[in-house]
Order: structure tokens, then sequence, then C-alpha cells
């Protein structure tokens, strides 16, 4: 290997003039497409970290809180249990392929749009070294982020029973459309693409190769939507924990429809 | 129809500026018949690389309003022509002269990528369902737009490190090949620098031929790099069983 890295060395070097940063011949505003990503992505930082902070109001009746859930109640833990937990989804979509690129260009803006200068730097590393490299570790969050779909799944079956009783709330049809919606984008995951039949070569020389051709060509439908299934998620998540943090404090009551 | 006036790159390695040309514009033209035009009419030393003229022999790269793309693929009805459009070469690699660049840099990197090796105890038969994935790789024009609007190499000019998209597509092409053995997480690693990419998309906005370069072979490709070499269960397992990397 060492001596493919000598050829480039050796005869690759692109000499051309750099841009300084912002700097493009492009005639659109593509910094617009920045703004709703800062903005909201910015927002829902902040409403999470408050929220996860807070520790009250995140449950009422049936319902719990996504942010809150599973909810884990130690007597020596000092502060809210959402910090025993939002490490996962933090981790998951942190390390997503999607949001990465999203941040990337938004936070970072490296770059900030296609064919637009940013901050020349050689000490550019990539996902090679820390603190980037440990975005190799997405399918680990993933597998924990299965674990959490089936306690949000036990949570919205939930949120149908009010005092043992089938019922139907606003609230239950809100934590219903966020489970479903964690679920498409957890399902359309370039991970679980990659592991449930991504990897194999030859579909029809392995074990199950018609099964897991099945689950990839699944999984690669999903994954054309996963960008639209980051965000609708994000909001879904976001707008159920604030119907029942409204809800569970009285600002609100509880639609009942049935 | 109105003239469009253009502003075209006009120089070499030394330098250069954007020089103005009027062109009478006809239902139906491309950026490419109005160079011809211009070559034709007001500037026949006009350097311009172009072959088919149908988006298929992918020489006819620049950038056109800043935008990578291919100038017989650019319509004129869909640029404005209330201002003047500009057309410059691509910005990533050296130009030899006007809208022609030196894009040689790239014949180098391909011939770094081992072939495709078949299995040793290979049956020459492929099912369908193996071969589709692989034939979206086989559309590429070597049209080099990804490579330009790539910013690991536009802006951090990490040539020396990175291999660009255009040569990920071509790797999953054979990595995802059913009757290939061989490995080339390695060389995708270390030589070619697939970590650098931070798959910002770029690369996929522009190619012409709509392959999605990130999700489908960039995005794999990275897997399978996880899979081999930052996989701590993985690993483990390979430690375990006393086995090597594939």
């Amino acid at each position: 290997m060492a001596s493919f890295a000598c050829i480039l060395m050796a005869e690759s070097r692109i000499a051309v003039a750099r841009s300084r940063f912002g700097q493009t011949s492009r005639r659109d505003a593509w910094w617009i497409e920045l703004v709703p990503v800062v903005v909201v992505l910015g927002a829902f930082s902040v409403y999470a970290t408050w929220r996860a902070f807070e520790n009250e109001f995140y449950e009422w009746g049936p319902y719990l809180s996504p942010f809150y859930s599973p909810l884990i109640k130690i007597t020596w833990w000092p502060v809210s249990p959402a910090l025993l937990i939002l490490w996962a989804p933090l981790g998951f979509r942190a390390t997503c392929y999607y949001y990465r690129k999203a941040y990337y260009r938004a936070f970072f803006l490296d770059p900030p749009a296609c064919a637009v200068g940013e901050t020349r730097s050689h000490k550019y590393r990539g996902e090679t070294a820390f603190p980037f490299i440990l975005q190799n570790l997405h399918r680990y969050f993933l597998y924990v982020a299965l674990i959490f779909l089936i306690i949000l799944w036990y949570d919205a079956i939930r949120a149908f029973w009010f005092n043992g009783r089938f019922g139907v709330g606003l609230g239950s049809l809100v934590l219903l459309a966020n489970i479903i919606l964690l679920s498409l984008y957890t399902f359309s995951c370039h991970s679980l693409r990659h592991i449930v039949g991504g990897k194999v070569d030859c579909f029809s020389c392995v074990s199950f190769g018609r099964a897991r051709h099945s689950a990839w060509q699944g999984t690669s439908f999903l994954n054309e939507h996963h960008m639209l299934f980051a965000w609708t998620s994000l909001f879904s998540v976001g707008l159920s924990d604030l119907y029942i943090r409204l809800v569970a404090s009285g600002a609100i009551q509880d639609l009942r429809l049935l | 129809m109105p003239d469009a006036t253009f502003k075209i790159f006009r120089g070499d390695r030394g330098g250069g500026k954007l020089v103005e040309y009027n062109v009478p514009i006809a239902t139906g033209m491309v950026v490419l018949d109005a160079l011809h035009y211009i070559q034709a009419h007001q500037a026949p030393d006009l350097a311009v690389r172009w072959n088919c003229k149908a988006g298929k022999c992918g020489s006819c790269s620049a950038e056109v309003n800043g935008r990578p793309r291919l100038t017989c693929k650019t319509r004129m009805d869909a640029l404005p022509l209330n201002e003047p459009i500009t057309v410059q070469p691509m910005k990533s690699f050296p130009v030899i002269r006007d809208l022609v660049t030196d894009v040689s840099w790239n014949y180098r990197v391909n011939r770094m990528i081992p072939p495709f090796t078949p299995r040793a105890d290979v049956e020459w038969k492929m099912d369908q369902r193996d071969v589709d994935r692989v034939q979206e790789f086989r559309k590429c024009i070597e049209c080099f737009l990804c490579q330009n609007v790539c910013h690991v190499l536009r802006d951090h000019d990490k040539g020396e490190q990175f291999g660009g998209p255009r040569f990920f597509v071509r790797i999953a092409g054979l990595e995802m090949h059913p009757l290939d053995g061989l490995s080339r997480t390695d060389l995708l690693k270390d030589a070619l620098g697939i970590g650098l990419c931070n798959i910002t998309k770029c690369c996929t906005e522009v190619c012409p031929e709509d392959i999605q370069i990130t999700d489908n072979a960039i995005i794999p490709l990275k897997e399978r790099v996880v899979d081999d070499y930052y996989d701590p269960v993985r690993w483990f397992l390979r430690k375990l069983k006393g086995k090597k990397r594939k």
C-alpha cells in the first residue's frame, strides 16, 4: 500500500488556484439551503436540551414523552432521567449519514455549498481522525436505536389505554405518528441497508440470499427517502414531547376522540 | 429569440480573463452550440474539448454560471438571458488553455485500482439480481464533474491522499461484482483516503448520469471499510477465530 501512496504523492498533485471563503461564480442564493438546517437543528437542540434538564411534565395518563422513554428512575441519580437515555438517539442522529451532510454544510461550512469556496485548510482530515472518526460507530447506535424503537412502540400502544380501557386521545395519535416516522427513519438507515444485504456481493451464492436481497431492496427503497424521514421524525419527536408537556402542565387539555 | 451575452474564460495556466461574446440564440440550443458559434464566427482560437455532443463522452465539462455541468446538456432556455452567462474551465484541474483542462491526474489514480479479479473457483454465470446493482456504476462517462466539485480536491487540495468520487464509483462496481474475489478496502482506507470524504453529496448533485454516487457507492464502501477496520466486535471475533481481514 505504501507504494500506492508514493505514486499518488509523486504524480498526482493538482496545482490550481483555490477560492477564498464564500467565493463562487454561482448566481443562485446558495446560502438559502443552509438557513432551515441551522434554524431547525439549532432550535431542536436548544429545546431538547432544555426539556432534558427540566425533569417534569413528561408524562400524563398513558402518555410518556419520547425524550424520557424508557423512563429510568434511579434514586441516587441526582438529575433528570432523560440524561440517562438521550445519548442513544442523539448518537444515532449525530452519526447518521444524512445529518452528517446537513451539519457539515450548515454548521461547519465544510463546504457551505457545492462549488462555493471554503476556508482553505491543509489540516483537513475529514473522518479519518478524532472526533469525526467516531462516525464509524453509527451501526452501534443503530443497534441501540432498534431497541428504543421497540420501547417506543410499546409506549405508543400503551397510549391507547386509559385506565385499563381502550380509548383514543389526540396524544395517542401523536405518539403513533411519531413512532411510525421513527420506524421509517430507522429502517431507511444506510448502515441497516448494509447489514441486511448491502455487504453481500452475490445474493445467489449465499445462504438466505433471496430473503437478504428482498430485505436489501426494501431498505434501499426506504433509504431513497432517508432525508425526508430524518426531518419528519425530528419534528414528530419534538412535537410529541411538546404536546405531552402542554397537557401535563395543564396548559391545554388532551382532546379525547374515543 | 434575443441574443445572449457570454463571458468566457480565455487564458492558460499562467492566467487569463473573462472575454465577452454575443451569440444569437435559436430554439433548442445548448451552451456547447453557443461555444461552437463563437468558434465559427468570433474566436476561432477558442479551445473547447468536446466529442459526442450527446452527453455520453464526458468531454465538454465546464462551469456554467459557477455550476459544474456538461455544456452539451445545458440548455440555453434554462439559463437567465438577462445577464451574461459565464463559462469557465473546471476549477479543480490545471488549465491547459481556455476551457480545456488537464485531467490526466485522474488517469494516474485510475491505474492504482486493481482491475476485475475473478474468484479462484468462479462459475461464469451471474444472476440478474446480482448484476442489477453494479450496472448503475457502469453508466459513468468520466466527465470528472464529481472530481471537480468535490471539496476535498477543490478546496483542501488533497489530491495526494484522496482518490475522489469517480474512483469510488469504479471501485464500488468492482467490489460489488458477484464474480470478483478481491477486497480493495485497504486501498480505499489508505491510499485513496475514503475517510476524507465527509459525504456532503456535491458529487451526486452534479452527476449528469444521475448516478447516486454518495448513497450507492461511497456510503456502502465506507461501511465495508468499517467492517474491516472500525467495527470493534468484528475485530474481536477475528482475533478470537485467528482470522485475518479478507
